[in-house]
């Protein structure tokens, strides 16, 4: 009952106004050649590293052998119990290095990167900022394909 | 996290979205989406099985065939989350001159300590260490008892007290059950089994009848709780 009470609370929350026009980017490539990043929304970040506060636009790098990550999401909404159990079920990292040696993508990204999502503003920092800033970020890792995964 | 896959493609990155709440990606469409109904918290799913994670990953990527879009599919599985509370055994009363959630909370350490010792990392840090943890909860207990919230003595903001204590009480839970927690479990044992967790919500009406800001409240727990 509850997820869905959340579901719906968040499917009504204020969204910003993006046009008609949804960008796509075709693949110019095999899926199997394709270079994958993670851009998770789960708030992850280093220990050590600066933690997430509620309405932050920043993001941080996760390098892609590290598993030592924190789940820094600010909402209690969630369940957490799951990410304590396996990494994976939020951060699929160690799946995704599977599908490059199975052939089903063609090779995992040297970083990966993590927002909070959940955001309750217009999103204009991420929209014209911290977004812009991972994307090439990306670029400059040769990523072709990102996988974005919620918390 | 639709937002992000729409900059992305314009900055001519192809990108596939794992949608967790399906009402948010039909009115802000993303590129290529996948809709899984998971638990929240659980975007792939079942934690510790490989296979089921494997193929959501193959699904949402088998998007990328699509000519052209936005498209959003739905994964063909259902998972609910559980709502029985999670059976834990818990540490017994050890010092009955303490508040019964300070008492639990010093039980629970070898657990806690068991569980950091497995998975070399924690949670807990955003303003507490798991030393703190009791002391927090004496906190909660006075605020529950009627203590005023701003004069209590909470040791750095409340939500994020709130977060630490879960999570030291989640990832204690870990070391003390033989399976994963179905999603729900953990959460209704938390906040229906352990004296911390009642702890916590008795604190919150308190302070949210003493007048403390609506986002303070509200975000100490499961806003459904």
């Amino acid at each position: 009952m509850s997820d869905q009470t959340l579901r719906d609370f968040a499917a009504g929350t204020p969204m910003p106004d993006l046009g008609e026009v949804v960008p796509w980017t075709p693949l110019t490539k095999p899926r199997s050649e394709c270079r994958v990043a993670i851009v998770t929304t789960a708030a992850l970040h280093l220990v050590g590293d600066e933690g997430f506060v509620p309405d932050d636009v920043s993001y941080r790098v996760l390098p892609a052998d590290r598993r030592d990550l924190v789940l820094g999401h600010w909402s209690p909404n969630f369940d957490r119990s799951g990410f304590v159990a396996d990494l994976d079920v939020v951060y699929p990292a160690d799946r995704l290095d599977e599908l490059a040696s199975d052939g089903t993508i063609g090779s995992v990204a040297d970083h990966h990167y993590a927002f909070a999502g959940n955001q309750e503003d217009t999103l204009t920092g991420i929209r014209l900022d911290s977004g812009p800033a991972v994307a090439r970020l990306l670029r400059d890792d040769d990523v072709d394909v990102v996988l974005l995964t919620p918390v | 996290m639709c937002v992000l896959a729409r900059v992305f493609e314009e900055h001519g990155l192809s990108t596939v979205a794992l949608i967790s709440v399906r009402g948010v990606a039909e009115r802000l469409p993303p590129p290529r989406g996948l809709y899984c109904e998971f638990p929240l918290g659980r975007p792939l799913g079942r934690p510790n099985d490989p296979e089921f994670q494997r193929d959501v990953l193959r699904r949402a990527f088998a998007l990328l065939d699509r000519a052209d879009g936005p498209v959003l599919d739905d994964h063909p599985e259902v998972i609910a989350s559980d709502v029985e509370a999670l059976a834990c055994p818990m540490p017994p009363r050890f010092d009955p001159n303490l508040p019964e959630a300070v008492d639990e909370a010093r039980g629970l350490r070898h657990a806690y300590d068991r569980t950091l010792a497995r998975r070399g990392v924690t949670s807990i840090g955003r303003v507490l260490s798991a030393d703190q943890v009791p002391d927090a909860l004496a906190v909660l207990a006075a605020v529950a008892e009627g203590a005023e919230w701003t004069a209590a003595g909470f040791l750095g903001d409340p939500v994020q007290t709130c977060h630490d204590i879960r999570t030291y009480y989640e990832e204690a839970a870990a070391s003390l059950v033989d399976v994963a927690p179905a999603a729900g479990q953990g959460e209704a044992w938390f906040y229906e089994q352990t004296a911390a967790g009642r702890t916590m919500l008795a604190a919150r009406v308190k302070m949210r009848e003493q007048g403390a800001p609506f986002p303070i409240w509200l975000y100490m727990a499961r806003a459904t709780r």
